[in-house]
C-alpha cells in the first residue's frame, strides 16, 4: 500500500510491525511524533508507551523492558541522546537489544531544535566511554527509515546490541510516498532450552543468533554494567577483561558483510568519487544527475560499522574523493583513514540548519 | 536437629537463607564487617521466605554503590543497573512482566542525589516497586564522601569541615510524590525491619522503606565512632517513634531518626492500570 508519510510516521509505523511493544521517551524536537503515534498505537496491539521523566530514565526504561523479554525502542534528538550514551553503553555491555533513534538537530547544546543537521555521526559511534563497536543505520529519505527501522530491530535482536538509527529533521518532517510491504518478517528472540544449572548467559556460542534467557524464565540470571564472565558474574582480573572486550567486538566483527550496506553507483571513467550518507547524500545525488562529468557515488546505509574497505576500493587510484555533509566534517574524517595515495580528499559541508543544496556539490565537482 | 543428634550422624543442615543466596561462587561478598548491609539482607530474605514468593517471580535491581552489591548474590533475577538508575530500569522490567515480583535496593546517594528523580516519579505513578533505600548517611563505597542525607555538622571526606547542607527525607519525599507505602526503620530493630519488608511487599504501587544503618568502617570511623557497637548505640539514641515524635516539636526533632509506618493506603499499581488502559483502548476498535 502507498501512502504519503512523514520520517517519523514510518519509523513508528516500521517499530509496530517489526514487533516493538515498549517505547520509553521524552519529548524532544524533532523526534516527538515518534513518541506521540508509539503512545496512540501500542496499547491497540497490547504493548506499552511510558513517558518517562527524562532521557536518562528513558534509555533506562527499555533496557529494562527489553531485559525482560519486550522488544524496546525510544526516540530523541542530539540533547537528549548525549543524556542516553551511559544507558545505550550498559545495553551494549549487558548485550540487551535497544534501538535508540535520534532524530538529528543542530547543536551544540539546545542548537537548533527545528532545524536539521548531521552532527551526531561521531557521537553515534563514540558518545559512550569505554571501547565497543557499535551498529548505526542511517537513511537518506522516509522509505529507507521505514526500511532501517525494521533492519534496525531485526539487528538488534539478533545480536544482542543497541542499534542506532540516525535520521535528521529534514527526514524526520518531510513527507514522501512510502510503498508499505503488506508482510513483514519478525525475527523474534529465542528462549534457551536448557534447563537452569546448563544455562550460561554469555556463553561464547551464544554471542548472536542464539537463544538468551530473559528476566521471569526461570534462568535466575545476573546482568551488570561491570565487566563480567560467562555467567555474568563481576571480575576484574586481565585475562577476563580481554574476554568481555573481544566478546563484544566479535559480534561485530565477525557479522561485517551481514551489516554493511551501501548504495554504490560506480563508473570506471570517474577519476572522483563521492562519499555519503543520510539527507545530504540525495544533493550529493543530484548533484550527480546535474554534471555529465563521469563520478562514482557511494551512499552508506550502514555508517557504523564503517566501510573501510569498500572504500578503500572505490577510492583506489582515484584523483579526488568529494565528502558532502552537514557538520563540519565528521564523515570527512572516517573517509580519510580509508584513503591512500596521492588521493585528494574535499570535505564540503554547511552547518547553519538548511538543507546542503546540490548547486553546492556541484561548485566542487 | 534433635534426631540428627540422637542418631550420631553428622548432621547436614542448609541455613534456609543459603537457599535464597548464590552459595557456589559469589562469596566472600564484598561488605565491610559490621556493615548494617546484611541484616536488611537477612531481613529481606526472611520476608520473602516468609510470604513464600516464588524465586522465578522476584527481581532484585540495584544501581551503584555498596547496597547495590546485594543483587550479585541472591539467586534470582537480578538487576545491577547504573547508578541512580534502578528505578528506571525496573519499571521496565515491571510493565513488561506485570507478574513479576520487583524489589529496587539502593543507598541514600544512589536513590536519593544522582537517582533522586526517578525516585520522584517511580512514586508518582505508583509503579508496583518496593523500594528500600539503605541510609547510611555517606557514599560509602568511594571512600566516604556526603550524600543528600549526612546530618548537619557531620563529617565526610568531602565535608571535612562538617557539612553544612541540610539533610533530605526519603520518606517525605516519597509521601508528597503519592507512594503508597511509606517506612522507617534501622538495622538495630531487626523485627521491624522485617515487618516492614513483609508488609510492602504485601501493598500494592510504589513502596519505600527507609532503613537507617551503620557503617561503622568510613562514616563511623569520620564522626569519631569506629566500632559497630558506637554507630548502632548512636542510631538508637536518636530513633523517636512516630507516636513519640507527634508529642515533640521540630527543634527536638531536628536531628530524630522517626520510625513507624508513615503512609499506608490502598492505590491501583501502575501497571495494572495501564492493563486497564489496553482493555479500554481495545474495546473501543
Amino acid at each position: 500500500m502507498r501512502r504519503l508519510v512523514s520520517g517519523n510516521e514510518a519509523c513508528a509505523e516500521a517499530a509496530l510491525r517489526a514487533g516493538i511493544r515498549f517505547f520509553g521517551g521524552y519529548p524532544i524536537t524533532p523526534s516527538t511524533e515518534i513518541a506521540e503515534l508509539m503512545a496512540e498505537e501500542l496499547p491497540r496491539v497490547g504493548g506499552v508507551f511510558m513517558q518517562m521523566e527524562d532521557e536518562i530514565a528513558s534509555i533506562m526504561a527499555i533496557v529494562g523492558a527489553s531485559a525482560a523479554g519486550v522488544p524496546s525502542m525510544t526516540a530523541t534528538s542530539g540533547p537528549g541522546f548525549s543524556l542516553m550514551q551511559e544507558g545505550i553503553g550498559y545495553a551494549a555491555m549487558t548485550e540487551i537489544p535497544v534501538v535508540v533513534v535520534d532524530v538529528m538537530r543542530g547543536g551544540p547544546a539546545t542548537g537548533l531544535p527545528t532545524k536539521g543537521s548531521q552532527g551526531d555521526l561521531q557521537q553515534a559511534r563514540w558518545g559512550t566511554h569505554g571501547d565497543h563497536p557499535v551498529v548505526v543505520f542511517a537513511p537518506r529519505g522516509v522509505e529507507e527509515t521505514f526500511a532501517l527501522t525494521l533492519r534496525a530491530v531485526d539487528v538488534s535482536e539478533r545480536l544482542r546490541v543497541p542499534v542506532i538509527l540516525l535520521t535528521d529533521e529534514f527526514i524526520g518532517h518531510m513527507r514522501e510516498i512510502v510503498s508499505f510491504p503488506s508482510r513483514v518478517e519478525v525475527y523474534h528472540r529465542q528462549r534457551p532450552r536448557v534447563a537452569s544449572s546448563e544455562y550460561v548467559h554469555y556463553a561464547e556460542e551464544n554471542n548472536y543468533n542464539a537463544p538468551y534467557a530473559s528476566y521471569g524464565g526461570g534462568y535466575a540470571i545476573h546482568l551488570t554494567g561491570l565487566t563480567h564472565r560467562a555467567d555474568g558474574f563481576p571480575i576484574n582480573d586481565a585475562p577476563t577483561i580481554r574476554w568481555n572486550n573481544e566478546r563484544l567486538r566479535a559480534k561485530i566483527e565477525d557479522n561485517l558483510a551481514y551489516l554493511e550496506d551501501n548504495y554504490i553507483d560506480d563508473d570506471p571513467d570517474a577519476d572522483t568519487l563521492i562519499v555519503a550518507v543520510g539527507s545530504s547524500a540525495r544533493s550529493a545525488y543530484e548533484a550527480k544527475l546535474l554534471t555529465d562529468k563521469p563520478l562514482a557515488y557511494i551512499r552508506l546505509l550502514t555508517l557504523w560499522p564503517f566501510p573501510d574497505a569498500t572504500i578503500h576500493r572505490l577510492a583506489r587510484g582515484r584523483k579526488r574523493v568529494v565528502v558532502p555533509e552537514m557538520n563540519d566534517g565528521q564523515l570527512c574524517r572516517e573517509v580519510q583513514r580509508c584513503l591512500s595515495g596521492d588521493t585528494e580528499l574535499v570535505s564540503v559541508t554547511r552547518n547553519d540548519g538548511s538543507m546542503l543544496t546540490p548547486q553546492e556539490v556541484l561548485e566542487v565537482l | 536437629m534433635a534426631s540428627a543428634k540422637a542418631s550420631g550422624k553428622k548432621h547436614s543442615f542448609t541455613p534456609m537463607v543459603h537457599t535464597y543466596l548464590r552459595m557456589d561462587n559469589r562469596f566472600p561478598h564484598v561488605w565491610c564487617p559490621g556493615c548494617g548491609i546484611g541484616i536488611l539482607f537477612a531481613a529481606l530474605i526472611h520476608a520473602l521466605h516468609e510470604l513464600n514468593i516464588p524465586k522465578d517471580k522476584i527481581l532484585l535491581a540495584s544501581g551503584i554503590g555498596c547496597t547495590s552489591r546485594m543483587p550479585g548474590y541472591l539467586d534470582t533475577d537480578t538487576f545491577h543497573v547504573l547508578h541512580g538508575r534502578a528505578l528506571a530500569a525496573a519499571t521496565g522490567v515491571k510493565l513488561a512482566r506485570p507478574d513479576m515480583e520487583v524489589i529496587v535496593v539502593g543507598g541514600d546517594g544512589d536513590m536519593l542525589a544522582i537517582g533522586g528523580n526517578h525516585f520522584i516519579h517511580a512514586a508518582r505513578r505508583n509503579i508496583g516497586i518496593t523500594c528500600i533505600v539503605l541510609n547510611n548517611y555517606n557514599y560509602a563505597m568511594t571512600g566516604g564522601q556526603q550524600s543528600p542525607t549526612t546530618p548537619r555538622d557531620m563529617f565526610a571526606t568531602t565535608a571535612p569541615y562538617g557539612t553544612i547542607d541540610d539533610p533530605a527525607d526519603a520518606c517525605s519525599l516519597a509521601e508528597a510524590s503519592g507512594a503508597a507505602f511509606v517506612a522507617r526503620t534501622t538495622t538495630y530493630n531487626f523485627v521491624q525491619l522485617k515487618r516492614f519488608v513483609k508488609t510492602a511487599l504485601s501493598r500494592k504501587g510504589f513502596r519505600l522503606i527507609e532503613v537507617v544503618a551503620q557503617c561503622p568502617t568510613i562514616f563511623g570511623r569520620l564522626n569519631r565512632m569506629p566500632a559497630t557497637k558506637d554507630l548502632i548505640t548512636w542510631i538508637k539514641g536518636h530513633t523517636v517513634t512516630l507516636e513519640a515524635a507527634k508529642k515533640m516539636d521540630a527543634d527536638e526533632l531536628r536531628d530524630k531518626i522517626v520510625t513507624g509506618v508513615f503512609v499506608d493506603r490502598e492505590v491501583e499499581e501502575y501497571s495494572d492500570r495501564y492493563a486497564r488502559l489496553i482493555k479500554k483502548v481495545r474495546n473501543a476498535h
